[in-house]
């Protein structure tokens, strides 16, 4: 019984976990960039959905809508107002550039997450349910919108593979994993292909936002730990690998979720940790990373 | 002219200091002790600059070591009364095992993948601590009987000397033979190598001296506060707060850490009025000075020495 409830609550906290992620390692596979600010974009997504689901009075569906467009403004502007500065700063050598963009994404982060604190206040809020009800699957009460929520992070992972491995901007983006030099000798703009990335970056981000605050609720205080569990997952499959974030999802996913049903709540991070460090030592490149 | 900024600069340094010193004739007690915390800090960025500016390892959890010294101390102190000296000495043990620990993935890591052993080393300790609350405190901390002493003027005094001490030792340091060798390394290791340099071994020293520093440090922070709690020496916002402090004050200048610190601590006090947002504006300041002096305010400054 209890086996079976860690099954589907684990499905569902993992997809949400992978569809976070999956933006995360395609930004670092594309352009190099770590976004520590992924969390602060993502709570911005939720809350500008709770805000406009709730007092704006839109509705569940407008305002979900709404708030993926705020995590894509967001992610814009993360864009436009640090990481490309820095990328194109001829003061900052550039073999530091990535020390500055994850220093610099930090401070962002920080701001966004101090700003959205300031003007919303730390409570968590959780929009209402896309979907009400409960269903029984073999004795185990579940919500429906957990169901739909994993759902529905799937259909989003499913379309970015389409995206990426079916359409003609899809496989620049690949070309720009592998070979920057290569493509820009071939004629492609990279400026136009990083606007590319960061726009799939800043809609997965706030589709991942706004589920989350269908989902668990969201609170500007977990800024912080959204980017840290993304970035731990993104490393732990390996870095710009997808698909090595998606297992690696399911595997901090479920170990959390044995870990809080069956030892104790409060050490709910703690396998997860440690399963990291000793990737780390034994396999940096990650689970399915390349080196 | 080299030697002559550097003279330059040895005696402004020297005149602050002076300056700093009879401080406590005049201000009050409140103002000592926010400048007696920002040196305090000043000690832990220019041990983050020297692993960071110098060795080229991104460390993200300063506040593993300075936490492993805090509570070491602090837990000695609490537990068996050891006095003073004593329990600063075990910080500092309990900090340099730290900086072995995180040594070995760094010599084998690069870049991000350290950064992140390095934020996880933070998240289990800050863990352990919490889960052996009997003996740590857990959440809330944990009081610690003695304290260096309850006059605000002594008090800054130890931290002003401490913070000299420290800052002669790393900068003499970071301009010795080996602060070059580890700046080679830290830039291109293997190029390093080729030059005869044994990079394994001055990077894990650099890794002890910036330990030792951060863990004694550590200590005599809680030294001065009385108590030891995750939020005050742990929780990864003081660490991050750390790194702002060297990186605004300028990479590979250890001094400039110092003055990162002081301005950080500072105008965090000074902006307490806008509540909430005063974070909002020093951050907002620190990813100015990032995105339009990459050098940082001290690191600019020694530039515009050079061209003139």
């Amino acid at each position: 019984m209890i086996g079976l409830q860690i099954l589907i609550d684990g499905f569902a906290i993992s997809a949400l976990y992978g569809l976070a992620a999956v933006g995360f390692t395609l930004m670092f596979g594309v352009s190099g960039v770590l976004n520590l600010a992924h969390g602060g974009i993502m709570v911005v997504a939720a809350l500008i959905a709770w805000l406009a689901a709730g007092d704006l009075g839109l509705g569940v569906y407008a305002g979900t809508l709404v708030g993926i467009l705020a995590g894509l403004a967001a992610a814009y502007a993360t864009y436009l107002v640090v990481v490309r500065p820095i990328q194109r700063s001829r003061a900052i050598p550039r073999e530091e550039t990535e020390i500055f963009v994850l220093t610099g994404t930090l401070l962002w982060g920080i701001m966004i997450q101090v700003g959205m604190a300031y003007l919303f206040t730390d409570n968590p809020v959780s929009t209402r349910a896309l979907i009400g009800g409960v269903i029984n699957i073999a004795g185990v009460r579940t919500p429906r919108n957990e169901i739909l929520i994993a759902v529905l992070c799937w259909v989003v992972i499913g379309l970015l593979w389409l995206l990426v491995n079916r359409t003609r901007a899809g496989k620049t983006l690949l070309a720009a994993s592998m070979n920057p030099r290569a493509l820009t000798l071939l004629g492609f703009d990279l400026s136009r292909i990083y606007l590319l990335v960061w726009t799939i970056y800043g809609v997965l981000a706030g589709v991942a936002g706004v589920l989350l605050a269908s989902f668990l609720g969201v609170s500007t205080a977990n800024a912080g730990q959204l980017t840290a569990s993304a970035f731990s997952i993104v490393v732990l499959g390996g870095l710009g690998s997808v698909s090595g974030s998606l297992v690696a999802a399911y595997l901090v996913g479920y170990l959390e979720t044995i870990t809080a049903y069956l030892i104790a709540p409060t050490l709910r991070p703690i396998p997860a940790l440690l399963l990291l460090v000793l990737v780390i030592y034994l396999r940096p490149q990650g689970l399915l990373g390349r080196r | 002219m080299n030697r002559f900024l550097r003279s330059r600069l040895f005696w402004i340094s020297l005149l602050v200091v002076a300056v700093a010193a009879v401080l406590p004739l005049w201000l009050s007690g409140y103002i000592l002790g926010v400048l007696t915390a920002a040196y305090y800090f000043g000690v832990f960025a220019m041990s983050w600059d020297l692993l960071f500016g110098f060795a080229g390892e991104v460390n993200f959890g300063p506040t593993f070591l300075i936490g492993l010294g805090a509570y070491a101390a602090a837990i000695l102190d609490n537990q068996w009364g050891l006095p003073i000296p004593v329990c600063v000495l075990a910080g500092a043990v309990a900090a340099l095992v730290g900086g072995l620990l995180l040594a070995v993935p760094a010599l084998r890591l690069r870049g991000p993948y350290f950064g992140l052993v390095t934020l996880v080393a933070v998240l289990l300790l800050q863990n352990a601590i919490v889960i052996f609350a009997g003996v740590t405190g857990g959440e809330i901390g944990m009081t610690v009987p003695d304290v260096l002493s309850i006059d605000p003027g002594v008090n800054y005094w130890y931290a002003l000397a401490f913070l000299v001490v420290c800052a002669i030792l790393l900068f003499g340091l970071s301009r010795s033979a080996i602060g070059l060798i580890l700046q080679a390394s830290g830039q291109d290791a293997i190029e390093a190598q080729a030059l005869g340099f044994n990079v394994t071994k001055h990077k894990l020293a650099a890794f002890c001296v910036s330990a030792v520093f951060s863990g004694v440090a550590g200590a005599m922070l809680i030294f001065y506060m009385g108590t030891a709690s995750v939020d005050t020496v742990v929780d990864i916002g003081i660490g991050v707060q750390v790194i702002i402090a060297a990186v605004f004050g300028g990479r590979r200048t250890i001094l400039g850490a110092v003055l990162g610190a002081v301005f950080l601590i500072v105008a965090s006090e000074l902006l307490r009025p806008l509540g909430q947002l005063n974070t909002f504006v020093v951050a907002a300041v620190a990813l100015a000075v990032i995105l339009f002096f990459p050098d940082g305010v001290l690191g600019y400054a020694l530039r515009r020495g050079e061209r003139e």
